[in-house]
């Protein structure tokens, strides 16, 4: 009989409002994350064709939906590209990952250096001609690489086929000296006072305050300068032709040109490639996306 | 600026008039590294652009250098093949920002909602990014495959049960553009979902409390809320998307080389083969000269745009 008079309790006015609310927000939540698994797929997809594609035979790659198939699968392509590019005239594979190593590392460290410094000069020390050059500074960073590729292609004509052309060019740059002169800027001015009053001069205030104080902008910086130097492309497109001094990026756009194409085996070549970049973004995404956003946040 | 001025009180009077500037030696030292790189790395050549663009001036050739004047700019301007690359470049811009904008804000809003996984979801939809261009172009150029064994052709086919015949995406120049397109798309789109997200969470929650008071509907609240808070991210997105429509090249030269018949050919691929494959770096710089006065015009009219945003 209880169970009766509890029955039509239930049913009062309020509570199937309540349910229906309830459940509206469970329909949205369920449409959400189908529109955001659907979106998922399409922005994974052909990554994960790729990393499939590199384990598996030639003829297994190319061979429509079937690609997404984990079939006969082994690392015989990672040791075909091994194979593959082992003598003077393909070119060795670790010198092509070596050629990509040394140009990121110079740009992204020799790019730490040189803009922090110059931009910790132009946002806290008192100089004679700052404002011009800081002007000059911000008009630079809306020179694309595109509009002086050409010239600069010309003027450095006999220093083709070298690793320091490839990375010189790139270390000081604009838009990383703005990136470091707004974070130095929004630092509270007692910090320098304070090292100041202790008789620190410049040097060591910039050394011993202001650096330690900086990581996020440090972090953003060198993601975003690793991220283009090691996917650069139109430069050594231009600047190198001998095997020995190519990157991976120029090395891939020739491998994947060369008869006879074997498609496991080139993107196996791919994930290489790919992988340090995917490494530091799956270990430092949050610094990922804050330099990306802090990138934007100029306007 | 006066930043240390409590600092200079201690001073000593006389010390501080004569050394106002008192960090000029150590400031110069600090700037010259980068300064030296600048003035060699973008102001010199951005200058011998300029001064290669008047000259009859080829590499690896064993005749001089010839004063050109302008002709080259008269060569380059009257010619249609330009244009056809100009106008692919436009092109691009026309379907690409506005698509990948308004996607990115989708996304970026989706992303935006309290629900749990979020941060998953994001890590997926910004992993493309990460990829460079070129390896980008090859994962690409595979699935777009011209056979019914490419990827996207094969896909085609099973979700409309065979009616749609395997297309030459790259081969044919109907959709040479929109494979690139799609392409660009697909890897471009999460960068700007990154800074549209920033924008969207600089938005204060009560502007959105205020809207759902006024009994405002959802998308009442895009448009009056959402919209002007990220005025000047979108505008930033905008342009800079837009500047990159002018810079299309990796793509362009690992999957068609500018065909086919020019339908992928654009201002960058041009200036470059000029200079690199007909050694002609005459008519290459003063592409390159047209392609920046088309930046600095794209960045002259967004400042616009903010300032008058600033006055009202």
């Amino acid at each position: 009989m209880t169970a009766t008079t509890v029955r039509p309790a239930e049913a009062t006015p309020t509570q199937p409002r309540f349910t229906k609310r309830q459940r509206t927000d469970l329909l949205c939540k369920t449409v959400n994350y189908v529109v955001m698994t659907a979106v998922t797929l399409f922005f994974i997809a052909p990554i994960v064709y790729m990393f499939i594609g590199s384990f598996k035979p030639a003829n297994k790659v190319l061979n429509g939906l079937g690609g997404f198939m984990p079939e006969s699968m082994s690392f015989d392509n990672y040791l075909g590209v091994f194979a593959r590019f082992n003598s003077e005239a393909t070119g060795y594979f670790q010198d092509f990952y070596l050629t990509s190593t040394i140009v990121s590392t110079a740009v992204v460290l020799g790019g730490l250096v040189v803009n922090s410094m110059a931009a910790y000069a132009l946002a806290r020390l008192d100089w004679r001609g700052r404002d011009g050059v800081l002007l000059g500074v911000i008009l630079l960073v809306i020179v694309p690489f595109e509009a002086i590729a050409v010239p600069l292609y010309y003027l450095l004509n006999d220093h083709r086929n070298t690793y320091y052309v490839q990375f010189l060019p790139f270390i000081a740059n604009s838009l990383s000296i703005y990136l470091f002169y707004t974070f130095f800027i929004g630092l509270p001015k007692e910090l320098d006072e304070a090292a100041r009053m202790d008789g620190a001069g410049p040097w060591k205030t910039f050394a011993l305050v202001i650096v330690p104080m900086s990581k996020p902008v440090f972090a953003s910086v060198s993601i975003l300068t690793f991220l283009s130097s090691w996917g650069s492309f139109l430069w050594p497109v231009m600047m190198v032709d001998q095997p020995a001094y190519r990157p991976l990026p120029l090395e891939i756009s020739v491998f994947q040109g060369q008869p006879p194409t074997d498609w496991g085996q080139i993107f196996a070549f791919g994930v290489m490639l790919v992988l340090p970049l995917l490494v530091v973004f799956l270990l430092f995404q949050r610094w990922f996306v804050q330099s990306v956003a802090s990138s934007g946040v100029k306007g | 600026m006066d930043t240390k001025s409590p600092a200079r009180v201690t001073s000593p009077p006389t010390k501080r008039k004569a050394t106002p500037r008192r960090d000029t030696v150590p400031a110069l030292l600090m700037i010259t590294p980068a300064m030296l790189g600048l003035l060699l790395g973008v102001v010199l050549p951005f200058l011998a652009a300029g001064w290669l663009s008047l000259n009859n001036i080829r590499l690896n050739s064993p005749r001089p250098a010839v004063w050109f004047g302008l002709e080259q700019y008269a060569r380059v301007l009257t010619d249609p093949e330009f244009y056809r690359g100009l106008g692919n470049n436009f092109l691009f811009a026309v379907i690409v920002v506005p698509l990948q904008t308004a996607l990115a804000l989708a996304l970026a809003m989706m992303l935006n909602q309290p629900l749990r996984g979020m941060k998953v979801f994001r890590t997926f939809f910004f992993m493309p990014v990460v990829f460079p261009m070129a390896l980008v172009s090859v994962i690409w150029k595979l699935m777009y495959s011209r056979d019914d064994l490419g990827l996207l052709n094969a896909l085609l086919h099973w979700i409309s049960f065979g009616a749609i015949a395997p297309i030459d995406w790259l081969g044919s120049s109907s959709t040479a553009m929109l494979s690139i397109i799609i392409m660009s798309i697909w890897q471009g789109v999460g960068f700007q979902m990154i800074i549209l997200l920033a924008g969207l969470q600089g938005i204060p929650t009560s502007l959105y409390e205020a809207a759902r008071i006024d009994k405002a509907s959802w998308w009442q609240q895009v448009l009056n809320v959402t919209i002007p808070g990220l005025r000047n991210t979108l505008i930033f997105v905008v342009m800079v998307t837009t500047i990159f429509s002018f810079r299309l090249f990796d793509q362009i030269y690992i999957l068609t080389q500018g065909g086919p018949n020019s339908a992928t050919t654009t201002v960058m691929y041009q200036a470059v083969t000029s200079a690199f494959t007909e050694n002609n770096v005459g008519r290459g710089s003063a592409i390159t000269v047209v392609f920046f006065v088309i930046v600095l015009a794209i960045t002259i009219v967004q400042r616009r745009v903010l300032r008058e945003e600033r006055e009202v």
